[in-house]
């Protein structure tokens, strides 16, 4: 699968040049170039790309760059920027570097990206296990995840960790979903629904 | 950068947009625009449906491009007036045609089920309507009201940022029934109904994902700008 790859850059004429260099490259994809960061959440939540190359002037919160998707986050930097403001970027671009460098650099942070949704279906397993099975059951029954964890005699961060899991596993985030699936399945009787 | 699939014409027949995207057909129920436009123009529709092209096109293009959010500037240069009838319409047709749709669907499948499931099924359905229909309650009941005034150079107590504050999602109950439809029902249960039940759901959530888009990015803007001036 190709690598989705997002320039967000206000200079048309750096775009044009990176795009030109990088569309050589068969395993990367490029997305439409964005000027700015205007609603930035929205759209890389929309566009979940691989790597973001981004210029550390128009935004250098990496974190808020990278989010939860795994993007990685590379920096292009075509003036001085000071050392400690691209500590956090997963690699930097530099203008004055060579075609294969660039080229080279987009590619490696490529494959180190990994979406976490991917992580999880290469985990395979989508059977719930026991204890997951029994905290189910209690959340379906309504249960907090404080009384869970004490009817359980297992910590709240574990409840919350089984939680997580089953929600990965079933597709299904809100209670009432859990509540439905838990009577499907057999899971518990309707009396024990509160 | 210039982003050139935009509609942006006016003079374009309403129906050639159709053709080359279908989706539009729901947007054009939410402007009242009914079908047999015939090879009218969408500028002559809008004049007849008393609508700005302007914003007609605004809404068309956030219906039908994906990764297309409007920008501060091209939201303050559009003529709002239809917003909120538009908002409006659009909560009707959900709750009057759209959910009562996929509730029959869903009173099928629940037909065949064990009677706990379709107990629990049902359950599921009627909170999700009482959940829609509290959070278009409120819109209609205290937030448009408060743009309403805006609007027309007075003003109340309530602010958009409690709106911000307090826009719940409304897709991800959707996206359980699918999940629950698609994966768990039981043998039996699984026939033309689960499945035309799931492009149901798929398609009006994409609408409601459309129309919280609309509300967050449009509304949203819009009403701060109003709020502003006042001050």
């Amino acid at each position: 699968m190709k690598h989705k790859v997002l320039i967000i850059e206000p200079s048309e004429l750096i775009v044009d040049g990176l795009k030109t260099l990088l569309a050589a490259q068969p395993s990367l994809r490029l997305l439409e170039p964005l000027a700015g960061d205007d609603d930035l959440d929205a759209r890389l939540a929309m566009l979940r790309p691989d790597v973001l190359i981004i210029n550390p002037t128009v935004n250098d919160n990496v974190n808020r760059l990278r989010g939860d998707r795994g993007t990685r986050v590379v920096a292009l930097v075509y003036q001085y920027v000071k050392q400690s403001r691209l500590r956090h970027f997963d690699a930097v671009i530099d203008i004055r570097d060579s075609r294969q460098a660039i080229a080279q650099t987009v590619i490696d942070a490529a494959n180190s990206s990994n979406e976490p949704d991917t992580c999880a279906s290469a985990a395979g397993n989508y059977e719930l296990t026991k204890r997951e099975t029994a905290v189910l059951v209690e959340v379906a029954r309504g249960l907090t995840n404080k009384e869970i964890a004490e009817r359980l005699n297992v910590s709240v961060f574990t409840v919350t960790s089984h939680r997580k899991n089953i929600v990965r596993k079933t597709g299904i985030k809100s209670v009432a979903g859990l509540t439905v699936y838990a009577l499907l399945n057999n899971l518990i009787d309707e009396d024990a629904v509160l | 950068m210039k982003q050139t699939y935009l509609y942006t014409d006016p003079s374009d027949k309403l129906s050639l947009l159709v053709t080359s995207h279908p989706e539009l057909l729901l947007t054009l129920s939410h402007f009242g625009i009914g079908l047999g436009v015939g090879d009218r123009s969408i500028a002559e529709l809008c004049r007849d449906h008393d609508v700005d092209p302007r914003f007609f096109l605004l809404i068309c293009n956030v219906y039908t491009f994906d990764n297309y959010i409007p920008t501060a500037e091209v939201v303050r240069a559009t003529p709002m007036s239809g917003l909120i009838p538009y908002l409006r319409r659009s909560h009707a047709y959900y709750l009057g045609k759209r959910l009562p749709h996929i509730g029959r669907h869903l009173e099928k499948i629940a037909a065949l089920l064990p009677e706990r499931a379709a107990g629990a099924i049902r359950r599921f359905f009627t909170t999700y309507i009482d959940e829609v229909t509290e959070h278009f309650a409120h819109e209609e009941n205290v937030v448009f009201p408060h743009i309403e005034a805006l609007e027309a150079g007075g003003g109340d107590a309530y602010s958009m940022k409690d709106f911000i504050a307090h826009h719940g999602n409304l897709e991800d109950s959707l996206n359980d029934l699918v999940q629950i439809i698609f994966k768990y029902l039981p043998a039996g249960a699984t026939g033309d109904d689960a499945i035309d039940m799931i492009f149901d759901i798929l398609e009006v959530r994409r609408d409601l994902h459309k129309h919280s888009l609309i509300e967050e990015k449009i509304l949203v803007p819009y009403v701060l700008n109003l709020e502003k001036r006042k001050k």
